[in-house]
């Protein structure tokens, strides 16, 4: 095994490990704080595929962002802050049975997938920011999904001022 | 020679020759070279913190009319070791129904947030961590880890006013992370880079606080913001909430807290030179060696680590709801109208003799309008006040 392979099966272990106690804690605040470590772990995972732009977004927006959003919301909506109350409803078998369907058509797309014996192409030479940003704004590339995120983002934005300006005339 | 205008480079290859010669694999010892050097660079990094709350406490003493520590050694130099063996000898306390592991966790990531922004600073051409190519993204997303800390330290507490200080914080470093990355990303059109290697590079000329002098304003107030300094010290106000998200920590667990926060500010003067005062150059002097470019950077470091205790020690806090409208309503605008600003005037005039002093103007310009506008609105504020307050005149 390669170096590669021994990092990549460290970090796949926490994130995987580190998912399954996203779910299985009763804390709902180590809930959020485990899902923390998973998002490390695939940030990590993106550095090892020489993506650290995205590693580092991955970082600054699901940790920096969203993660202490979802600490935010729990913070603020349980009265007790040491939370360890019981599930809201008990549909263990119908989870069990849409992550099974997904599982299943998962491992169907994966086996029928050949890029596992391929090699990983070469990555062109030179500075792979400056190539990312220059995708993001070319017509023939990424141009129209960029455009569309944005616009989708600015709908958000003004969504909340909207929502938050009429609670303040009530 | 050798040694003088290379110094990394030439430690490195003489060790790996020594542990090759031992008989240690290539591989094996240059690991092992990358953890000595590791384990050095953060040993220099908090011995230099001993060194910073030495240089805090002299500083508030002369901003406050008074002497500070001056009894142990030469004008107090030792203070800080007394202070360390009082921290260590303190009863370590742990609150009832705290979160026993958040809790103990909170303080390494405190200090976590701090070291891992020493790997990407640029101390001299040659002498830098790593020359990542998102370095710019990498300072913020370490700011992140930072937030994350106090969020934990607020929490695990189990404290009401620990937590309302958590709150605080988070508010304002999510806040103010807006304004200082829009002031990163100026420098980064300017530069059209986002390694520090290559920001320091395209300062060979002309710094970039003559290209860009509001933003540096804005990086400046956004980085004490991030900080937690007063004037934003909202999260430790200690005349409200007792000592905010650090207030149930005693002995080496709040020294942690208190060394992360002097060792940020001194890396966020190192920042504000690197981003806007080119770095390790000073007229010519850093081409003596890369050893005296590490110098002038830790002193234009110090300088600025001074500036920031100044206003620290010299404005009083500020109120929250003030804090997140200046930040909202004032900074984020304008670091996003500069950052509009620069990229035109950039496009138009590149490569061009006009570009630094068009950029200035454009700067002093945007600065001008903005004051113009803040003086016209606080006039239809007031005017609508005595609108109201005034009695109605009957016919």
């Amino acid at each position: 095994m390669t170096t590669m392979q021994v990092l990549f099966l460290f970090f796949a272990a926490i994130i995987l490990g580190s998912a399954i106690k996203v779910v299985t804690t009763k804390k709902m605040i180590h809930a959020a704080f485990w899902l923390v470590v998973a998002l490390f772990g695939i940030a990590a995972l993106y550095a090892m595929l020489n993506a650290g732009f995205l590693a580092m977004v991955q970082i600054v927006v699901y940790v920096g962002a969203i993660a202490i959003l979802f600490i935010f919301a729990v913070m603020l909506t349980r009265k007790e802050l040491l939370d360890k109350g019981a599930a809201l409803n008990n549909n263990k078998t119908i989870a069990a049975l849409i992550s099974l369907v997904f599982f299943g058509g998962l491992l169907l797309l994966l086996t029928n997938w050949s890029g596992f014996t391929k090699m990983a192409p070469d990555l062109p030479e030179g500075d792979m920011v400056a190539k990312l940003g220059e995708a993001l704004v070319t017509p023939n590339a990424y141009l129209l999904p960029f455009e569309v995120a944005s616009v989708l983002l600015l709908a958000a934005l003004i969504g909340a001022v909207y929502v938050a300006n009429e609670a303040r005339s009530e | 020679m050798e040694f003088w205008y290379d110094p990394i480079t030439t430690i490195f290859n003489s060790l790996l020759a020594t542990f090759t010669g031992w008989g240690m694999s290539e591989i094996a010892a240059t690991v092992l070279i990358y953890a000595i050097t590791i384990l050095l660079f953060v040993t220099f990094a908090m011995v230099l913190d001993i060194f910073l709350v030495w240089i805090e406490r002299k500083v508030v003493a002369r901003f406050q009319d008074r002497l500070g520590p001056n009894r142990l050694g030469p004008f107090g130099i030792f203070q800080p070791f007394a202070d360390i063996v009082k921290l260590l000898i303190k009863e370590d306390i742990t609150p009832v129904g705290a979160d026993v592991i958040m809790f103990n966790l909170a303080p390494i990531f405190s200090m976590m947030s701090v070291l891992l922004l020493w790997a990407i600073l640029p101390f001299a051409p040659k002498m830098v961590g790593v020359d990542l190519n998102v370095a710019m993204l990498y300072l913020v997303a370490a700011g992140s880890i930072g937030t994350l800390s106090v969020i934990m330290a607020g929490w695990a507490s189990n404290n009401k006013y620990a937590t309302m200080g958590a709150f605080r914080t988070v508010a304002q470093m999510i806040s103010y992370e807006i304004p200082m990355v829009a002031a990163i990303l100026v420098v980064v059109v300017l530069s059209g880079t986002m390694g520090a290697v290559g920001i320091v590079e395209a300062q060979e000329g002309i710094p970039f606080i003559f290209y860009a002098p509001l933003t540096a304003l804005i990086f400046l107030i956004s980085a004490i913001a991030e900080l937690g300094r007063s004037p934003f010290d909202l999260n430790e106000a200690e005349s409200e909430i007792v000592a905010g998200f650090h207030t149930e920590y005693t002995g080496m667990k709040f020294g942690l807290f208190y060394a992360g926060e002097l060792l940020h500010s001194f890396t966020f003067g190192g920042f504000i030179a690197l981003l806007f005062f080119g770095g390790h150059r000073f007229f010519g002097l850093e081409n003596l060696g890369p050893i005296v470019g590490a110098i002038i950077f830790i002193l234009k470091a110090i300088f600025f680590y001074w500036v920031i205790m100044w206003v620290k020690y010299t404005v009083p806090r500020i109120r929250v709801d003030h804090m997140l409208a200046f930040n909202w309503k004032f900074l984020t605008p304008l670091a996003f109208i500069l950052l509009m600003v620069t990229a035109l005037v950039g496009r138009l005039l590149m490569d061009s003799l006009w570009l630094v002093p068009a950029l200035f103007l454009s700067n002093i310009f945007v600065g001008w309008m903005t004051v113009l506008y803040l003086k016209s609105h606080e006039r239809k504020t007031r005017e609508a006040e005595e609108a109201k307050s005034a009695p109605v005149v009957q016919h």
